[in-house]
């Protein structure tokens, strides 16, 4: 199964990519999505991602390989944005299609918690007139420390 | 001449997203910095990029005509 993995630059239509994924997946038991959006209120204005070309995509790629590896899934999408985006725009939509559901679940959450803090992206927001760079949280790491397959369960 | 590339916050550090310098060693490179922009770029939680690919030794980084170097700092995404 070959994973459908795009950094892309202009906005996409959730629904319309969440239709086609499924329209292939008849194998499947369960479709697990997620989608990411920019929240509205909190006075950001708008919100900016941006990527370094030779790195984003072959590590978001890598990444769908591990979940891959990890999870036996008949199918699996990873859209990123990456550029300007205003409240209300699509981010990011992961989908994982699985015999089971809980592959499916597990595939999604995993390609969510590495695309969060380990993914080739640096985010900035605009409230009030000014650019400000969001740092990462600490509560990525955490997420992120949850898959590591050496950590005690 | 090689290129440095600022990702994140380093660009608004650096007044630019990239910089053509002279190549030499890493430490070569930042000592022709200003002194803020190279101390930002020293900091251990700052990754490197060489043509592409990740830098797993900083004082081995040599940089040759027409090398890509690129300052990572910590990611966000999603």
């Amino acid at each position: 199964m070959a994973a459908d993995v795009r950094l892309l630059t202009a906005s996409f239509d959730p629904g319309a990519e969440l239709a086609a994924f499924c329209a292939g997946q008849d194998a499947a038991g369960g479709i697990v999505s997620f989608l990411g959006q920019v929240r509205c209120g909190e006075g950001v204005e708008a919100l900016e991602l941006r990527h370094y070309e030779p790195l984003t995509l072959p590590g978001m790629q890598a990444l769908a390989e591990e979940a891959q590896r990890r999870w036996p899934l008949d199918g699996l999408l990873i859209l990123h944005r990456s550029g300007t985006m205003a409240p209300g725009d699509p981010i990011v939509l992961v989908a994982s299609a699985a015999r089971h559901r809980r592959d499916a679940f597990a595939a999604a959450e995993f390609a969510m918690d590495h695309l969060k803090s380990e993914s080739w992206f640096w985010k900035r927001e605009k409230a009030a007139g000014a650019w400000r760079w969001i740092e990462p949280r600490a509560v990525d790491f955490a997420d992120l420390r949850r898959w590591d397959e050496n950590a005690a369960v | 001449m090689a290129k440095l590339v600022f990702l994140g916050r380093l660009e608004d550090v650096a007044g630019g997203a990239e910089r053509q310098v002279a190549g030499g060693s890493l430490a070569d490179v930042l000592d022709a910095l200003e002194p803020d922009l190279a101390a930002e770029l020293a900091a251990d939680r700052i990754r490197l990029a060489l043509n592409g690919t990740l830098v797993a030794d900083r004082a081995a980084v040599v940089l040759a005509e027409g090398d890509e170097l690129a300052f990572l700092p910590p990611v966000s995404g999603g």
